[in-house]
């Protein structure tokens, strides 16, 4: 196939394109990184791109560790990570089953149930009324791992995998003498570990990205998770400066929060990413 | 009769019975599924009734006094309606404008790379801003454009002045607008890549023997195939015109830039559970909002089925 002198221009002023955004993507991340090991005078002065750390020092990483909040922060988000993601799977997993079933009579009228609440929601305050007073769930971490248990596009997009499985898989189970929960567990889930993880990953990601819940449900700051220091620090300013070297480090201190805060996300990142596409087309096909 | 009725199993309750002896683990299953989705979200909607009462914490939703839609009015006539609906409006529309078509132009291109470890390396590096969370990007959008900030300094160049720009009520939305293209361009390109990915090759292969360039087949193969996909997504970004989330903007904004940046759910916030606590007047504005919403995107399926062909439903 003959290549024209345009189609050529094309390809070189697309692939400049992508180079440009890929770079913009990055290049945030590059700067906090070089920014939080350079030498807090000499980033002051800087001007223009840091593509190298400025100087070289990590006092800013022993004043950020040195305090206590990182840790408590880090345990809390940890934790509710875990237990987040587990009751999310769990009640993800058994609600996609449900609605898979075929000759399940219910099936309709829960699909519908599920359905309503992607486009109606009693909004911020009424439940935030709800929770509070007639839950009791104020300041306790109940609050933030019960309300979001199931996200109903997740659940759909589980119950579309669960419906791939061949059917005769089930069926021989059922002759063996199994009841649905041993077909749950010994056939669906085995065969689904791929969906599986693309979910706990979505659900993972969420709980330790979330702050919003946290900081109106959450009273003791020893319940703090990881991402309310981090607004303490990086957003309301008023743990920059305790101390006239911690003043005089409050730029590398911030970037040094913000690199400790996201590195698990960025090493685990590359060897997740494709799952997480894989999820999102698998919704976005069937869905 | 009685042997059509067997045939078919009976009543509904006699089949209901039936399936319940038969396979028990499922309507097991089924209680703490149905429980959560009552609990978590239908008792909350129950929740919405305070927006028609005078809600008082003590006296709870059956106690309070009823005053019909005294607190939709007065939204109607607050001095900050305008101000509310036209920041909304405004980041909503400045958003359709300039946000919604940049995924559309990375995935088109992305789809003319040949290069395969090329285009997975430009996928990788453009989803990452997605996974940065909310607090540390609006971390790094507070140091990049204060003072002296670098991002401050290329603005600089287009004679922006050397200041905190979050300061300054002209600036907010650009640089909201602009950081928002920035988180979730990558992201929200997969689902026309996707779509494309599922292009017939035969039809590019058409037009290159009826001597197409590049250039003309993105225009008149690639463009088409996903129309329908741009057409869904565009009509349920009209559906959330009035919908502006709140968490952003809570990060980036202060006293300052109220002007321009204060939308109705940060007001919603800010006057329900962050210091006063106006809680049926608030519950009014969402429920205003949602009323909003629900007519824009019926209103834009309409028109979108006219106009193309296309629609939701």
């Amino acid at each position: 196939m003959k290549i024209t002198r345009g189609d050529r221009a094309f390809g070189i002023i697309n692939g400049l394109f992508l180079i440009l955004i890929a770079a913009a993507c990055l290049y945030p991340i590059i700067h906090v990184i070089n920014g939080s090991f350079s030498d807090p005078l000499l980033l002051q002065s800087h001007t223009g791109l840091l593509l190298t750390p400025d100087g070289f020092t990590t006092k800013a990483y022993e004043v950020v560790f040195k305090r206590g909040d990182i840790y408590t922060g880090y345990c809390n988000t940890i934790f509710l990570v875990l237990c987040g993601t587990a009751i999310n799977l769990v009640m993800t997993s058994c609600g996609a089953f449900l609605l898979s079933r075929q000759k399940f009579i219910p099936k309709n009228f829960l699909m519908l149930m599920v359905v309503i609440t992607m486009y109606f929601s009693g909004g911020l305050i009424p439940t935030f009324l709800l929770y509070k007073n007639t839950y009791h769930i104020y300041n306790s971490y109940l609050a933030l791992l019960l309300p979001g248990a199931i996200s109903s596009w997740n659940l759909i997009v589980m119950r579309t995998s669960f419906q791939g499985i061949p059917r005769e898989l089930e069926e021989s189970a059922y002759i063996d003498g199994a009841n649905d929960f041993v077909v749950l567990i010994r056939v669906i889930l085995p065969l689904s570990t791929a969906t599986i993880a693309v979910m706990a990953l979505f659900y993972g990601v969420s709980h330790w990205n979330s702050w919003f819940a946290a900081m109106i449900y959450l009273k003791d700051r020893s319940k703090y998770p990881l991402q309310l220091f981090l607004r303490e620090m990086l957003v309301l300013q008023d743990g920059a400066g305790v101390t006239t070297e911690e003043e005089m480090l409050a730029e590398n201190l911030k970037y040094a929060t913000i690199v400790v805060a996201t590195v698990p996300i960025l090493f685990i990142y590359p060897f997740i990413q494709r799952y997480f596409v894989k999820g999102v087309m698998v919704g976005a096909l069937k869905g | 009769m009685i042997n059509a009725n067997v045939k078919k199993g009976g009543s509904f309750l006699q089949r209901l019975r039936k399936e319940m002896r038969t396979h028990p683990t499922l309507y097991l299953l089924m209680i703490p599924f149905v429980l959560y989705y009552i609990l978590f979200d239908y008792v909350p909607m129950y929740g919405v009734a305070i927006a028609f009462q005078d809600y008082n914490v003590v006296k709870g939703i059956g106690g309070s006094d009823w005053v019909g839609i005294h607190h939709f009015e007065k939204f109607l006539n607050s001095y900050y309606f305008d101000r509310l609906v036209g920041n909304t409006l405004a980041i909503s529309l400045l958003s359709l404008i300039f946000s919604f078509p940049m995924p559309i132009l990375l995935a088109l291109s992305l789809n003319e790379v040949r290069s395969n470890s090329f285009r997975r390396t430009i996928q990788t590096l453009s989803y990452l801003p997605h996974f940065i969370s909310t607090v540390v990007v609006c971390g790094i959008i507070r140091i990049f454009f204060d003072k002296d900030g670098i991002m401050t300094q290329v603005l600089t160049l287009f004679g922006i002045p050397n200041r905190n720009l979050l300061v300054y009520p002209q600036y907010f939305r650009g640089i909201y607008i602009g950081t928002g293209i920035w988180q979730s361009m990558g992201w929200s390109s997969i689902i026309y890549i996707a779509a494309l990915s599922g292009v017939s090759p035969e039809l590019y292969e058409a037009a290159t023997i009826d001597g197409a360039g590049r250039f003309q087949k993105m225009w008149h193969v690639s463009i088409p195939a996903i129309l329908p996909t741009i057409v869904t997504m565009f009509i349920l970004n009209c559906g959330r015109l009035m919908s502006v989330g709140y968490e952003k903007i809570m990060l980036l904004y202060n006293e300052n830039t109220y002007k321009t940046a204060d939308v109705i759910s940060t007001y919603v916030y800010r006057y329900g559970l962050g210091g006063s606590f106006e809680y049926s007047y608030t519950t009014a504005i969402s429920i205003f909002t949602s009323i909003v919403n629900v007519v824009l995107l019926t209103c834009s399926n309409f028109l979108s089925n006219k106009l193309s062909g296309y629609g939701l439903w």
